[in-house]
């Protein structure tokens, strides 16, 4: 159908308007605050693990710088032949042992031949030939050096600290092991949540403390930076990449400055930018549970609209029916009517003609005839059944009238007069006085005339019929109330016993005998009131009397001021 | 003497010719007319109509109007409206301008008679009233 084809795509176009109206914002509005946040968020991230990784370096760089003073000072301090007494290396190891964590494994002198002239440690190192060793050579060069963790003789991970003195015209050197472990553990501190790991590399890329089995060190984006020679400034470097498992690390490098070393601090990134993660996600759900529900609230309402417009249209459908059929028994009742009007006149004068003809038989001359009673039954025939065609013109006459609701302006006090006169004759007889207060200048009234008297004359009758042994006095009265019109129909009857009060209204509820009334008078009456937007309700005391009470709307400021004659019509009243 | 002289007007003439033999054979004196200005127009001709049976529903001039003009003119002849059921507003229209008395058509031909010859008797008392009031301002008139 047609209709319903264009109701649904009405549905789905408000669907559509009223997501997109509640979605666009929403999605505008955390987007850019998602944006927003996620950049403050890794400049945070990004400061922390900086000045993390900063203050890591300096602990490991002044860590180095007390060991390697320590050793300067014994060289300054003491002399070659002071120090190639293994007794007074002992000494010396032991008491700086005793300082703190045997951090300082053991001590050795050693030649310019690379010889080891005096050596004090947990080792058998005495005169051991260092001549061929890198660290050796490279510590012959400089005034101090540290060397790579190396195994060297002993098979184990160390590093070495070595200070250069001369005596006469021979340099010799000072030699300490630093434990691998006690520095390894100055790194291994370094833990942040599940991934965040540090670890040292030298220039070459191979691991100075121990790392995390799963770091894949030899692509890390750090390995440009060490080939890089230029920079080994005081800078913090912060880089990002991939493992070859696909994981996005975040990385943070900074070089030491006693060694050539690179602090490397690695983490995912996802760990690292978890909060923001978790403001995405968090976002995500509430934004999905927006979308959801603004969908169903966009659904909903739009199908409310929907109906409501489908049922409107469909009202307007019945109405536009309605007006259809009253139009169609208005035409009706028109053509009953004219038809009626029509047929009336032939069969007037066929009845006029009959009558003569009966007027003829009368004569003298006609007394005779043998058929003259024939013909008189058979006129007499014919003014009877002209007589039916009357009766059946009349109710079809009758029933045209019936329709005739058409809405005019009525005037209040000419309706009473009317239907008081139509009732006086009847009151007359039974007795019954008929009062009328009517307020002065009372508007007019939008109503259908006929339906107005329809009203009055069933209520005064009603109540002529009530008052008909005993007589009494009926009271009409009409007055304006906040903008409503008060008609009161008040008799002096026997009143309405309480059960049968709340049914005078229903359809073929009587009291008359039977033949004497429908039961369809007061029922009229209240689809009429109810048909003009007013009500109509009933008050009755036994043995006092029944108060029929008519509501009717009226329409704001429609105080027709009436004219002098009617209220001088009504003062005489 | 017929008993009242009656001008009979209605738009349709079998009924007139009808109704004009049958009130004819009773003793009234019948003239026919066919519309209102026919009517009006027979009225101002003769003095001696006494009463007017005057049908509601007519083409041009119609019976409301054709009354209203007659009572202007002859405010003393007497006028019996003739209606079908649809216009006894009109009938009530009438009675309310001035007519005697209004009758449904069909209508019983004794009925008819006897409204005519009551109109007819009302002419003569009014008439008869004027006359006297007449009689009484000449007499007054003398002193």
């Amino acid at each position: 159908m047609m209709a319903t084809k264009s109701y649904k795509s009405h549905k789905r176009y408000w669907t559509l308007l009223i997501v997109a109206v509640s979605m666009v914002p929403l999605l505008l509005i955390s987007g850019v605050i998602l944006y927003e946040f996620r950049h403050s968020d890794r400049e945070k991230v990004t400061a922390h693990l900086e000045e993390l990784v900063g203050k890591h370096k300096q602990t490991i760089d002044s860590f180095l710088n007390v060991k390697l003073g320590e050793i300067r000072v014994l060289a300054r301090t003491f002399d070659y032949d002071e120090l190639s007494d293994e007794s007074f290396l002992r000494e010396r190891l032991s008491v700086m042992q005793q300082e703190e964590s045997p951090v300082m494994v053991d001590l050795g002198v050693v030649n310019s031949q690379g010889t080891q002239v005096a050596y004090a440690g947990p080792f058998r190192l005495a005169r051991v030939d260092y001549s061929d060793a890198d660290w050796f050579q490279q510590a012959m060069d400089q005034e101090y050096f540290i060397s790579d963790v190396f195994r060297g003789l002993r098979g184990l991970p160390h590093f070495i600290v070595a200070v250069r003195s001369v005596r006469g015209e021979q340099p010799w050197i000072l030699r300490a092991t630093i434990d691998f472990a006690a520095f390894n553990k100055l790194v291994e501190d370094i833990r942040v949540g599940r991934t965040g790991s540090a670890f040292i590399l030298n220039r070459d890329g191979s691991l100075q403390t121990e790392a995390r089995h799963d770091l894949d060190l030899e692509n890390g984006p750090y390995m440009d930076l060490l080939r890089d020679e230029e920079n080994r400034g005081e800078e913090i470097y912060v880089l990002k990449g991939s493992d070859p498992s696909g994981i996005r690390n975040i990385y943070v490098a900074a070089y030491l400055n006693k060694v050539d070393w690179m602090l490397v601090y690695q983490q995912h990134a996802a760990e690292a930018f978890s909060s923001f993660r978790n403001a995405l996600n968090l976002t995500l759900v509430i934004f999905s549970v927006a979308c959801l529900a603004s969908v169903a609230a966009a659904f909903l309402l739009a199908r409310k609209m929907v109906s409501c417009l489908a049922e409107s249209d469909e009202q307007k459908q019945i109405m536009n029916q309605q007006i259809v059929e009253t139009g169609k028994l208005a035409a009706i009742g028109e053509l009953a009517a004219g038809i009626a009007h029509e047929i009336n006149n032939p069969v007037a004068t066929m009845v006029e003609e009959a009558g003569w003809m009966e007027d003829l038989l009368e004569d003298e001359e006609f007394q005779d005839t043998k058929q003259l009673e024939e013909f008189q039954r058979s006129l007499k025939q014919i003014r009877n059944q002209g007589g039916r065609c009357k009766q059946i013109t009349h109710k079809l006459l009758s029933f045209a009238r019936k329709t005739d609701a058409r809405i005019q302006e009525v005037s209040l006090y000419e309706l009473i007069d009317e239907m008081v006169a139509l009732s006086a004759q009847r009151a007359k007889y039974s007795n019954v006085e008929i009062v009328t207060t009517l307020q002065r200048a009372l508007p007019t009234l939008h109503a259908s005339v006929s339906e107005m008297q329809q009203v009055f004359l069933n209520l005064i009758n009603n109540a002529i019929d009530a008052m008909e042994k005993k007589g009494g006095k009926i009271h009409i009265s009409i007055k304006t109330e906040n903008q409503s019109l008060v008609i009161r129909v008040a008799d002096t009857g026997p009143g309405i016993p309480g059960a049968n009060l709340e049914r005078v209204f229903d359809p073929f509820f009587t009291t008359k005998p039977v033949g004497k009334g429908t039961g369809l008078g007061l029922s009229i009456c209240y689809g009429i009131i109810a048909k003009m937007g007013g009500k109509i309700d009933v008050r009755s005391a036994i043995d006092v009397g029944t108060t029929f009470r008519i509501e009717l709307p009226l329409p704001e400021k429609e105080a027709v001021a009436q004219t002098p004659i009617e209220a001088q019509m009504l003062e005489e009243a | 003497m017929a008993r009242a002289n009656v001008l009979l007007v209605d738009d349709e003439a079998p009924f007139v010719e009808a109704l004009t033999r049958r009130l004819s054979k009773r003793e009234l004196d019948i003239t026919p007319a066919h519309d209102g200005a026919q009517a009006l127009e027979k009225l101002g001709q003769s003095r001696l109509f006494e009463v007017v049976i005057l049908d509601v529903k007519m083409p041009g001039m119609d019976g409301i109007e054709t009354l209203r003009q007659i009572k202007t003119d002859h405010p003393l002849v007497e006028v019996i409206m003739l209606t079908g059921h649809a216009t006894v507003e009109s009938a009530i229209e009438g009675m309310k301008l001035g007519a005697f008395d209004y009758l449904m058509k069909p209508c019983d031909i004794d009925e008819l008679v006897a409204k005519v010859e009551q109109a007819a008797a009302r002419k003569h008392v009014q008439e008869e009233k004027i006359t006297l009031a007449r009689i009484k301002e000449i007499a007054a008139r003398r002193d």
